[in-house]
């Protein structure tokens, strides 16, 4: 579990050094990482369905990436992007991948369906936040109008 | 037309281009040149971007810039830059001018972390997402070898060959044949744990957000042609893998 969290932290701030993210934001990218792994590796230790569970950990490292470029003032995409990536079906593809090359087509396709599945669900974890904090947004200034 | 609209004109256009050759969101580049327009004084403009240029007019004169992008990287502390810049007009601190003049100094400003560093850093995540993805403590090394050689390949290629997709077939292709080696030497143990931490620092991850948050926000030209572009890439890793498990495996 410390190795999981240590390769969680580490590997988002090498990917922030590939992207060039401005350097006061190496540390929140880092814990951005953290949040897309530890939780779902939690809800599939949990038994959680795979793709779920995506769903859930890139709606969390969403919300916390529209926390932090507040904070920052940075655009959220520094601080989705680290921490989106080991959610990522790099695994899946390359099985996929495998298993056309060596004629099995059955079970390459059963591996691209899902890893197509599990983008699917970073994608509409990560618009569910945008829409929510758009409406929190709305609402709160709805309410203060009425003040 | 006046010139204290044509710097308008100019700086507007200016961060557009800056964003998108750096790899922000489409939807995300067209409300900040909006925002910068309306913020210097010009209340209606109309802004259509793609990720291969920008076209970009006022309502009141009749007059239409295109800025053709056509090579584009991922430098996110460019486009943060810019952000604070647009900001600073936002809130009144800077003038048309003094943008422009900042935007220049963006534009042509090194990246912020040298080569090696980059380097270093994507042979230590390949190394780290062997362990995320169960992968044994001996294959730690021969991941950061094959990961740090296939990241490498990937950018020196780049500079030489302009042929998209190319660079990122043939850096897949090294990735696999270092792999294969260190395995068939005694070095690694597990062949697919090495490839796919290996390979995670070429793929496509920024593309495909991007491609989906364009799309959600209506820009569905812009959308369409960034998640090809990631398809595309994904499917030069793959290739380039397969041949190398075909040759070598079977």
């Amino acid at each position: 579990m410390l190795a999981q969290l240590a390769a969680s932290f580490i590997s988002a701030i090498a990917f922030g050094i590939i992207f060039h993210v401005p350097k006061k934001t190496l540390l929140p990218c880092g814990i951005a990482g953290v949040v897309g792994w530890i939780p779902y590796l939690y809800l599939v230790y949990l038994r959680f369905d795979q793709i779920l569970a995506t769903f859930i950990t890139s709606l969390l490292v969403a919300f916390l990436s529209h926390f932090f470029s507040k904070t920052y003032k940075a655009p959220i995409i520094i601080f989705t992007v680290p921490g989106i990536i080991p959610l990522v079906p790099g695994g899946l593809a390359y099985d996929a991948m495998r298993h056309v090359v060596q004629q099995h087509y059955f079970a390459a396709i059963e591996y691209a369906a899902k890893a197509f599945m599990i983008s699917g669900a970073i994608a509409i974890g990560l618009v569910f936040s945008e829409v929510v904090t758009k409406m929190m947004v709305k609402i709160h200034k709805r309410i203060s109008q009425r003040m | 037309m006046l010139a204290q609209t044509k710097e308008i004109f100019e700086a507007c256009l200016l961060a557009g281009k800056i964003m998108l050759e750096n790899g922000a969101e489409t939807y995300r580049v067209e409300d900040t040149m909006l925002r910068m327009a309306k913020a210097l004084g010009v209340e209606r403009s109309h802004c259509f971007a793609m990720p291969t240029g920008i076209i970009f007019s006022f309502d009141d004169i009749e007059q239409t810039k295109l800025v053709r992008v056509s090579d584009r990287t991922i430098d996110l502390n460019k486009v943060a830059l810019v952000n604070s810049i647009s900001r600073q007009i936002a809130s009144g601190g800077i003038s048309g001018r003094e943008a422009v003049i900042k935007l220049k100094q963006i534009d042509k400003s090194k990246p912020l972390y040298p080569i090696w560093l980059q380097l270093l850093s994507a042979s230590i995540a390949s190394g780290w997402f062997v362990i995320m993805f169960r992968g044994m403590w001996t294959d730690f090394i021969p991941a950061m070898l094959s990961g740090g050689l296939g990241f490498a390949s990937l950018v020196y290629i780049h500079r030489f060959v302009k042929i998209r997709f190319f660079a990122e077939f043939f850096s897949s292709l090294i990735i696999g044949f270092t792999a294969f080696w260190q395995v068939r030497l005694g070095i690694g143990a597990d062949l697919d744990k090495i490839i796919i931490g290996s390979v995670m620092p070429l793929v496509p991850g920024l593309q495909i957000t991007n491609a989906v948050r364009d799309l959600m926000a209506g820009h569905l030209v812009a959308g369409l042609s960034k998640g090809a572009e990631a398809f595309l890439t994904a499917f030069a890793i793959g290739s380039g893998i397969a041949v190398v498990i075909s040759f070598l495996l079977n």
